[in-house]
């Protein structure tokens, strides 16, 4: 017998939000094509999770090894505020020497949040920190670091070629679910054509044991959070982009917690040793369908967070196979009575 | 283990220090000092009118949640540093709870007067009595406090009922009481986002054509405005709407975002009005995205200092100290955007 895919909950339960849009909101599913765009709600839900689904491919391979990445959020206002820096209006840049730098504003903004990646896995990796310590530090500096380049301002700035990032549309599809489609490509390739996957695998479950097989868990540990740094400026770079500004006080603000959420909540074990790729990308595809729902709905803002409370805890459960148990004997049991 | 336990304590010593300085010292960079200066020899803001030097002001900020808040910081650093303040700041990263940590570490190291705006309404009493027992006068700045007068000295800032009377009145004027309004409202719980809503409503009172069809959180940030704004123009009540009233330019300005990628014409087809009046802004009006926007004056540096001067001094303030506000529509914008600091 086949066993269940870990993330088939979340499947799911993203199936019957889906199903009651279907039923309850009117116009939920309808596209249409506006200035060579596909244009609906349902293409906001994967346009939207794309910065939350780069921070959990990331945070899916770093949770894989036991470990977890708080950072993420404050990185991704670093990645944003150097992008905006170095595009911003001659004068208003607060580096390079106030001229501004469109053409190098991704690679630096990429290579800046590289370099915050492999900080944390110098951290976690060779200093051996707690990944939740090592990471918390990037956490609390990383925004104070965003807000020193960014001289505490919001950056504005006007560049359509950057801004196509997050605005413009490949094939009628928007830009960043392509680079969440090709990231999570590679991210797979990577995780399951090579034997990368099987290693940080191994040393989530056990680093001595993989040690004693010859991997280098140290090495490998180092990968993951700098990958994770990557993913997490690209997130920055997207949802900057968006609003064409930089907002290094509020770029990411506890999206590293959504990234989690949406990775356990596809099934990823959160002890490490086991994880999915596509569960995280359902994962972070339920989380932002519920926002998209509740907004389109108008619901109140008082209710949406316990809202989605309600259905993670109900995803949790259905994921516990000690629920499941229980759940099923009582199913059984009714028809005796 | 001991040398992990120390390289452990070293980077959170680190941390702290780095941290430390994205929050708490004062922009000294070439750049940005002259223009400081400049600020605070334009009239209104004469330097020296009250003897403020060697007073120890701590000031708990909300964080740099939006340009309009970024003003209010650079006017009270620099107020404070042309009058010889000595001035403790602290930014709360929009936590209530940091805050609450920087007024108690204000209190600890005896400054003469305490000034902060409330992240939120309610939950100040304890650390305000604290205050009280140190005999540190407390000012509250722009965002009220839900707290018994005898806690404060005074409160300095803009009528956020009336700012939300005065966009209330003039959307109601310019579509002749009759129209779908979508309402972007501020961080739940914080005083300009209940106040703006009440005034608001007040305005529309009455008008019985004039309805809000749907009110939803921009936690006052653009890309929260943005997100919020694209979910509505898709729902059956987003094709039906007249108007946006987002409770500070910030909203707006991603909400106009969203109204142009939606294929409609933020301006026309639907009537944007704001409230805060910070340069992007006026940009947007100059470009005719945005309808109007009622200012809600960030410069307090003066106000807040001239405060702190007089209760050091003993004096009893009137428990309000009301900031006029202006409002500006599409036609004065133009000539209004060069006069714009923020």
């Amino acid at each position: 017998m086949r066993r269940v895919p870990s993330w088939a909950w979340a499947a799911m339960v993203l199936a019957g939000v889906l199903l009651f849009n279907a039923l309850f909101t009117p116009g939920f599913f309808s596209i249409v094509i506006r200035d060579g765009r596909f244009f609906g709600s349902i293409v906001d839900i994967f346009n939207r999770a794309a910065p939350v689904g780069l921070l959990a491919l990331g945070m899916t391979l770093v949770i894989a090894t036991g470990g977890v990445d708080l950072s993420v959020g404050a990185v991704m206002a670093i990645g944003g505020t150097i992008a905006a820096g170095l595009i911003s209006r001659p004068g208003e840049t607060p580096f390079a020497g106030g001229k501004p730098q469109p053409a190098m504003a991704i690679p630096v903004a990429l290579f800046g949040s590289l370099l915050c990646g492999m900080f944390n896995g110098l951290l976690v990796a060779v200093i051996e920190l707690q990944p939740i310590v090592a990471t918390l530090l990037l956490m609390v500096a990383g925004r104070g670091v965003a807000q020193l380049l960014a001289n505490g301002q919001i950056l504005t700035f006007h560049d359509s070629g950057f801004a196509a990032l997050a605005r413009g549309a490949t094939l009628g599809i928007p830009n960043p679910v392509w680079i969440l489609l090709i990231g999570f490509v590679l991210f797979s390739v990577l995780a399951r054509k090579t034997a990368m996957g099987l290693f940080v695998e191994a040393t989530g479950s056990n680093p001595v044991a993989a040690q004693y097989v010859g991997i280098d868990a140290r090495a490998i540990r180092f990968a993951v959070y700098a990958l994770s740094g990557l993913c997490a400026g690209m997130a920055g770079l997207i949802t900057t982009a968006d609003i064409q500004a930089a907002d290094a006080n509020n770029a990411g603000l506890y999206l590293e917690l959504d990234a989690i959420l949406a990775v356990s909540v596809g099934g990823t074990a959160l002890a490490g040793g086991r994880f999915s790729l596509v569960g995280s990308m359902i994962g972070a595809l339920l989380m932002q369908a519920l926002t998209t729902t509740i907004l389109t709905r108008g619901v109140s803002p008082e209710i949406t967070l316990v809202l989605k409370a309600a259905v993670v805890v109900g995803v949790c459960l259905l994921q516990a196979p000690a629920f499941r148990e229980i759940l099923a004997k009582r199913i059984r049991r009714a028809p005796a009575q | 283990m001991n040398t992990k336990l120390a390289a452990l304590s070293l980077f959170a010593l680190g941390a702290m220090f780095l941290g430390g300085c994205g929050s708490s010292t004062t922009t000294e960079e070439p750049a940005k000092t002259p223009e400081a200066k400049a600020n605070t020899t334009t009239p209104g803001s004469a330097a020296g009118d009250l003897d403020a030097k060697g007073l120890k002001l701590g000031f708990a900020q909300v964080g740099a949640e939006s340009g309009w808040r970024t003003a209010n910081t650079e006017s009270i650093k620099a107020e404070a540093q042309a009058r010889g303040v000595d001035l403790k700041f602290a930014d709360a990263q929009q936590k209530q709870e940091n805050q609450i940590k920087a007024i108690k570490s204000f209190i600890a190291q005896g400054v003469d007067v305490i000034a902060f705006s409330p992240v939120v309404e309610t939950g100040w009493e304890p650390v305000l009595q604290e205050a009280k027992k140190a005999g540190i006068p407390v000012i509250i700045s722009d965002r009220r406090a839900d707290v018994p007068d005898d806690l404060y000295a005074t409160f300095i800032g803009s009528d956020f009922i009336k700012e939300g009377q005065m966009a209330g009145d003039w959307l109601a004027k310019k579509l002749n009481n009759k129209g779908n309004i979508a309402e972007l409202t501020g961080t739940p719980g914080s005083a300009p986002a209940n106040d703006r809503a009440k005034g608001f409503r007040q305005a529309l009172e009455g008008k019985a054509d004039l309805k809000i069809v749907f009110t939803q959180t921009g936690d006052f940030t653009r890309a929260k405005g943005k997100e919020v704004m694209e979910a509505l123009m898709k729902s059956p009540t987003g094709s039906t709407l007249n108007a946006v009233f987002a409770h500070n330019d910030d909203m707006a300005l991603g909400a106009i975002q969203a109204i142009e990628e939606a294929g409609k014409k933020p301006g026309s087809d639907i009537i944007v009005v704001s409230i805060d009046g910070v340069h992007d802004a006026f940009q947007a009006m100059v470009d005719g995205k945005l309808n109007c926007t009622v200012e809600c004056n960030p410069l307090l540096g003066k106000a807040i200092i001239d405060a702190a001067a007089k209760v050091k001094k003993g004096e009893t303030l009137p428990k309000r100290t009301v900031i006029e506000d202006g409002i500006f529509d599409q036609s004065v914008a133009a000539k209004e955007l060069p006069n714009r600091k923020y």
